[in-house]
């Protein structure tokens, strides 16, 4: 096995039915683009039904990680699973208005905990509707 | 360009590699938070520069950021300087407005950057290259 001291990859840890990633670095592009395509081949290869992304580490989020963000949760949703972005700053909150970028179809919560409640009760609702329609 | 013999200068670094601009931003954070900006005006200049710095790698192939302290309108302030030597832009009206872009991005960077700084002054010429100048109050 070829071991790169350089690549910094960002572990993705399964537990139940989601994924939980958690961002420890200031990330550069490529290192982005790296993510945002793990974790959905990730998804796929799991099944996952729900992604937790904690960003409460980061100091800046710009528009190519909101967009990278962004792109991801939409690119889930199309695999039926829901992405949540957990512990963002309130100052990178304001930064991202500012700059212009709007997040559609992105779910925050202020924590870890938040963040499960938000995906269980998501699931509990499409259950329902798997129900209801039957 | 506003500019000052009497500016400090803090820092500078040359911008090669992508990595280079998370060390830039990095750098930024750095001295913003040593001059007592708040967390809020901290963030908001390194993000735009790191706006500014992806542009110039994007399409200028690279480019030099410089961080000065000192007086600008009688007032403390945090000044920096990104330029490049790259193909220049040749409509800069166009290209402060929110939306445009000339490739794959949102075009929201420079109108975005203008946003998050006190004053923005950006100087370019085709085929010679840009130089933006942002100033954030300290
Ligand atoms: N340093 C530069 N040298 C040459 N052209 C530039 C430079 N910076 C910006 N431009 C031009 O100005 C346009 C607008 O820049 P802006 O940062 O607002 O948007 P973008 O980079 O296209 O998209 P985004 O920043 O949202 O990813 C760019 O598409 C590019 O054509
Ligand atoms: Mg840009």
């Amino acid at each position: 096995m070829k071991i790169d001291l350089h690549e910094k990859r960002i572990p993705i840890i399964k537990i139940g039915n989601y994924l939980i990633v958690s961002i420890q670095v200031d990330m550069h592009d490529k290192l982005a683009i790296q993510l945002q395509s793990q974790i959905l081949d990730e998804i796929e290869k799991t099944g996952a039904k729900g992604v937790l992304i904690d960003i409460s580490v980061l100091e800046m989020v710009d528009s190519f990680i909101g967009r990278m963000l962004s792109g991801m949760a939409s690119m889930a949703s199309i695999m039926d699973t829901a992405v949540v972005i957990v512990g963002m700053q309130p100052a990178v909150a304001i930064t991202l208005v500012e700059l212009g970028l709007e997040m559609p179809g992105v779910d925050t919560a202020l924590n870890m905990e938040n963040g499960m409640e938000m995906l269980e009760k998501r699931l509990r609702e499409e259950d329902n509707e798997t129900f209801e329609s039957h | 360009m506003t500019s000052d013999k009497n500016w400090e200068e803090l820092g500078r670094k040359n911008l090669e590699s992508e990595n280079d601009i998370v060390m830039a931003r990095q750098l930024v954070r750095h001295y913003a938070k040593q001059l007592r900006m708040g967390i809020v005006d901290q963030t908001r200049v390194t993000t735009a520069v790191s706006e500014l710095l992806r542009n110039m790698y994007n399409y200028a192939g690279g480019g030099e950021i410089k961080i000065f302290s000192g007086l600008v309108d009688e007032k403390d302030a945090l000044i920096i300087t990104c330029s490049d030597s790259g193909p220049g832009i040749e409509d800069l009206e166009l290209a402060m407005s929110d939306g445009y872009t000339s490739g794959m991005g949102m075009g929201y960077g420079l109108p975005g950057a203008k946003r998050l700084v006190d004053r923005f002054e950006i100087q370019s010429k085709v085929n010679v290259g840009t130089t933006v100048r942002i100033i954030k109050w300290r």
